[in-house]
């Protein structure tokens, strides 16, 4: 109870001293929350699209077969699916007709797929977002595509394409097979690839490793490959951009223990004060803690909270110059809100600890004035 | 492998390396020119030296603290990395540093709660009895906190993504022979048993040294004791209750969002519970000190009835769990 | 009773400024009278004062408070004799701006755990006593000097301590609020309260409220005159 009260009491004259100088915990209040902002939005993005990638991935086939020739990724014989389907433990083996289509006017690269089932039959596309946008282009629009022999080729755009996850669909344009075909002037017996469905999960390395000595010539990739590639692309590029960020959180250190150190003449007077009175070293530290503690939460639900809105709510405008690049079509980054205890730990990790250790040494200082100091000025 | 968190746990033991030093750089000038008799300012500047201390070793406590959960949490999400990986428990095998790390995490945690007890105590007497033992105790922790750094940074540079390990299902499963799963294949009914005795005896003994101040030998015996056996109860058979899985031994998991965070609550009893009862053992050797004699004693019996309410309240979360799951390990 | 021994002051010892505050002095203030330290500025009477007050710690010699010896104590045990056995008063008064004169006066009292209450009890009780009872929740910066000086006295007197310090108390003051300040310290002394003043002000140390007069000089004591 004597404990609760004394802290009671000491915390009420720490807000009230902090109160008192809105000055310059204002100023350090918004460095602060600089670097908590800044470092909440990029690990949110990264996390964010890391998630979402993953969601994305989890639907995509679990092994795709590419054919290589001379190193580099070749048409797929379509009789190279029945062979795969022999195989023990394969589901199923399809094969898919998909590929990159650059339209000069806007720039910009499409994605071309013919899908297995299209409803819209032939001379009809169904176009992403980010195409209708670009171009302007609505649902009965024509849209001329060049083919490989350099005959233009007329669409009608019969549908638009909403989805939920858009940055794997703005630039998607579905076709017929026939269409894809005479477009880019592929055989019949060739298409892009082969997705393999597997019966056991277990097994997609060992039959990976069969499908491979079966057709020497081919190259599987297992999705969970891919998922852990992302992830460590995603834990570079945020880790960089960390590092980058490193030198802005090291003078920010600096600046937090330079303001811990330039104690006012004032504010010595007051610590001089209470010492003299009947104030212990022990108060006046936990009176430090306090302080430090008040500034850091402010500062850090703050800044977090700053984070989650820029990144969620305004679609990280602030990076955008950073990842948009030369991509024309930029999908809108509305990314699903996500939060974890793990960003928040990490976040408070290189923040508040950081601040919490730049303050001690001079709060220590200021506390361990002599309690005569006062008398002998 | 930088990964953001990894980057955060690296600094954090890195600032905790500084503070460490700093304050046994302090340790060392304290041991060699304490004389309390004397007025001299030199003895006034190593008397403020104390506080300086205490706080970095306060401070410390709390981000060792935050750091092995946040350890435990990163080793979960980087899981995927791994082939055959499952659980954080599949990341910590990736190479022989993980494991030795978040023990010494433990082991850190646990010094340094022992150390702020006894600074309490010191501090407690007008004459600095145990001055000269804490920083010698100081000293000592130092290398534990290096070696803990050196080999989280270690386990983290040496981390190969697509290295195949294996996960908690090998790691913690019966078949296995390695000291996790010997725990984990002990028998049902005896391992309860003996964690049962193990919890009543802790706790009926704390409060007896609570309420009479006897027994207090006794208990710092058992309540560091049963720090241990709460740890292979918790693999043996806590876990599969909150699994409901009779082969899940994992005791990682049930720090995940699935299970309400319920392992922070019971980690955290465990290790405040271990703590406090290492604590009253720890002071012992001490109660004899005549300007202790009044406030070891008391201090004693407050640490006896704060570690035997954690425990105790480890025990009823496990116990509750036990009894209102639809689960019945007897019987496999 | 607080005796001191053969008490030695010295600051910045072993520097080319090493400078001897207070050499050997042994004195002993009785209980329940006002002593006051008379000499020039840097006599040594400041220094003599906050050791008497458990502010600092001698570099040799000996102090005692009631036969209980203070010399080696550590800060956190001093500190906690010096809260519940002694009150201050400076000689700006070092109130702190910006914060109410209650709050002001209830300071000294927050790490003692006593609960809020029953410190703001305390206070506005001492503040009626002085005649203070409409300026609970005034800034300092808006009171007289008269009242100022009177909520200096009610902050040292706070934690009911036994014994009264005052540095120089009447240095930024008027005769008037000087002789006012004698007569406030005659009438608590004559309540119990021990009284320690340090001055060179002839209205403090010629008031018929002093008991005993100690001169100082040059760190050491020169005379004493008991009236």
């Amino acid at each position: 109870m004597q404990w609760f009260e004394r802290q009671r009491n000491i915390i009420d004259f720490t807000l009230s001293s902090l109160l008192r100088r809105k000055g310059k915990n204002a100023a350090l209040l918004v460095v602060y929350i600089s670097v908590v902002f800044v470092l909440s939005s990029v690990m949110f993005f990264t996390h964010a699209i890391r998630r979402e990638a993953s969601l994305v991935l989890q639907g995509a086939p679990e092994i795709v077969v590419q054919r290589v020739i001379a190193g580099r990724h070749d048409l797929i014989p379509v009789g190279y699916a029945q062979k795969i389907v022999g195989i023990r433990g394969v589901r199923s083996a399809k094969v898919r007709l998909w590929g990159y289509y650059y339209d000069a006017v806007s720039g910009a690269n499409y994605t071309l797929m013919a899908p297995d089932q299209f409803s819209h039959g032939e001379g009809a596309v169904a176009i992403g977002s980010g195409i209708a946008q670009s171009g302007s282009y609505e649902e009965g629009t024509i849209v001329p595509l060049k083919s490989y022999n350099g005959t233009l080729l007329s669409f009608e755009i019969k549908k638009i394409l909403t989805g939920a996850s858009e940055l794997v669909n703005a630039d998607l344009m579905l076709m017929a097979e026939t269409d894809f075909r005479s477009l880019f002037g592929i055989g019949p017996s060739l298409a892009t690839d082969i997705v393999v469905e597997v019966m056991n999960p277990r097994e997609v390395a060992t039959i990976a490793a069969k499908i491979v000595r079966l057709l020497p010539d081919t190259r599987p990739i297992i999705r969970d490959e891919i998922l852990r590639t992302y992830d460590s692309v995603f834990n570079w590029r945020g880790g960089i951009l960390l590092v980058i960020f490193f030198g802005g959180v090291l003078a920010f250190i600096i600046f937090a223990w330079d303001k811990a150190s330039g104690l006012s003449a004032e504010e010595k007077r007051e610590i001089g004060i209470l010492k003299a009175i009947g104030w212990e070293t022990s108060d006046i530290i936990v009176m430090k803690f306090w302080e430090g503690l008040s500034v850091s939460l402010a500062a850090f639900l703050g800044g977090i909270t700053l984070g989650y809105l820029h990144v969620f709510f305004a679609s990280s405008s602030l990076f955008e110059p950073v990842l948009k690049g030369w991509s024309v079509l930029y999908p809108d980054f509305r990314l699903v809100p996500f939060i974890d205890p793990l960003q928040v730990a990490t976040l408070f990790m290189l923040t508040v600890m950081p601040y919490t250790v730049a303050t001690v040494i001079p709060s220590w200082r200021a506390a361990t004035v002599d309690p005569d100091v006062i008398m002998r000025s | 492998m930088l990964h953001p968190t990894v980057i955060a746990l690296m600094v954090g033991s890195f600032l905790l390396c500084v503070m460490l030093l700093i304050s046994s750089a302090h340790g060392v000038r304290i041991l060699r020119k304490w004389d309390l008799q004397s007025g001299s300012e030199l003895q006034l500047e190593l008397e403020r030296r104390t506080y300086l201390v205490s706080m970095l070793l306060a401070y410390a406590l709390g981000f060792q603290l935050v750091s092995l959960f946040l350890f435990i949490y990163t080793a979960d999400d980087l899981h995927r990395l791994f082939v055959g990986a499952m659980c954080a428990a599949g990341t910590l095998n990736v190479n022989p540093f993980g494991y030795p790390t978040l023990v010494l995490k433990v082991v850190n945690f646990l010094f340094a709660a022992v150390w702020l007890i006894m600074n309490y105590a010191d501090n407690r007497a007008h004459d600095y009895p145990l001055i000269r033992k804490k920083y010698g105790y100081l000293l000592v922790m130092m290398p534990c906190i290096l070696a803990e750094t050196v080999l989280q940074t270690l386990y983290f540079l040496d981390m190969k993504p697509n290295v195949i390990t294996s996960c908690c299902g090998t790691l913690f499963s019966e078949e296995s022979s390695s000291v996790t799963s010997g725990i984990a294949a002990l028998p049902s009914i005896p391992t309860k048993i003996a964690f049962y005795t193990a919890t009543l005896l802790t706790i009926i003994s704390g409060w007896m040294f609570w309420r009479s101040g006897k027994g207090g030998h006794f208990f710092s015996v058992v309540a560091p004791v049963m720090f241990v056996v709460s740890v292979a109860a918790l693999i043996s058979f806590i876990s599969l209750y909150f699994y409901e899985l009779p082969t899940h031994h994992c005791p990682f998991d049930i720090l995940q969002r699935e299970y309400s965070y319920i392992g922070y609550l019971m980690y955290v009893a465990l290790l405040g519970g271990g703590a406090t009862g290492i604590g009253v053992g720890v002071l012992m050797p001490f109660r004899r000190i005549e300007s202790l004699s009044s406030v070891v004693p008391r201090l004693q019996r407050l640490l006896a009835l704060i570690s035997s309410v954690l425990y105790l309240g480890f025990a009823l979360i496990s116990t509750v769990r036990m009894l209102t799951t639809n689960f019945r390990l007897e019987g496999y | 009773m607080i005796t001191l021994k053969d008490m030695k002051k010295v600051f910045n010892a072993g520097k080319p400024n090493e400078f001897t505050a207070v050499r050997g002095v042994t004195v002993g203030i009785e209980d329940r009278k006002l002593t006051v330290l008379k000499g020039p500025s840097g006599s040594g009477k400041t220094t003599l004062l906050s050791i008497i007050g458990c502010m600092a710690r001698p570099t040799a010699g000996r102090v005692f408070l009631d036969g209980r010896e203070l010399t080696s104590l550590p800060e956190r045990f001093l500190t906690g004799i010096r809260r519940s056995t002694f009150g201050f008063i400076f000689q700006q008064f070092n109130l702190i701006k910006g914060i109410s004169a209650i709050e002001n006066a209830m300071l000294p009292a927050y790490p003692t755990g006593r609960p809020r209450a029953e410190i703001r009890r305390r206070a506005s009780e001492l503040f009626e006593l002085f005649n203070l009872g409409g300026k609970a929740e005034a800034r300092i910066e808006w009171l007289s000097g008269g009242e100022t000086q009177r909520v200096a006295i009610a902050r040292a007197l706070i934690n009911a301590p036994a014994v009264l310090i005052a540095d120089e108390p009447t240095a930024h003051l008027d005769s008037i609020l000087s002789r006012e300040f004698m007569d406030i310290m005659a009438s608590l002394k004559r309540e119990g309260m021990t009284i320690v003043m340090a001055s060179h002000d002839p209205i403090v140390y010629e008031s018929p409220a002093v008991d005993r007069i100690i001169e100082m000089r040059d760190g050491g004591v020169v005379g004493e005159v008991a009236s």
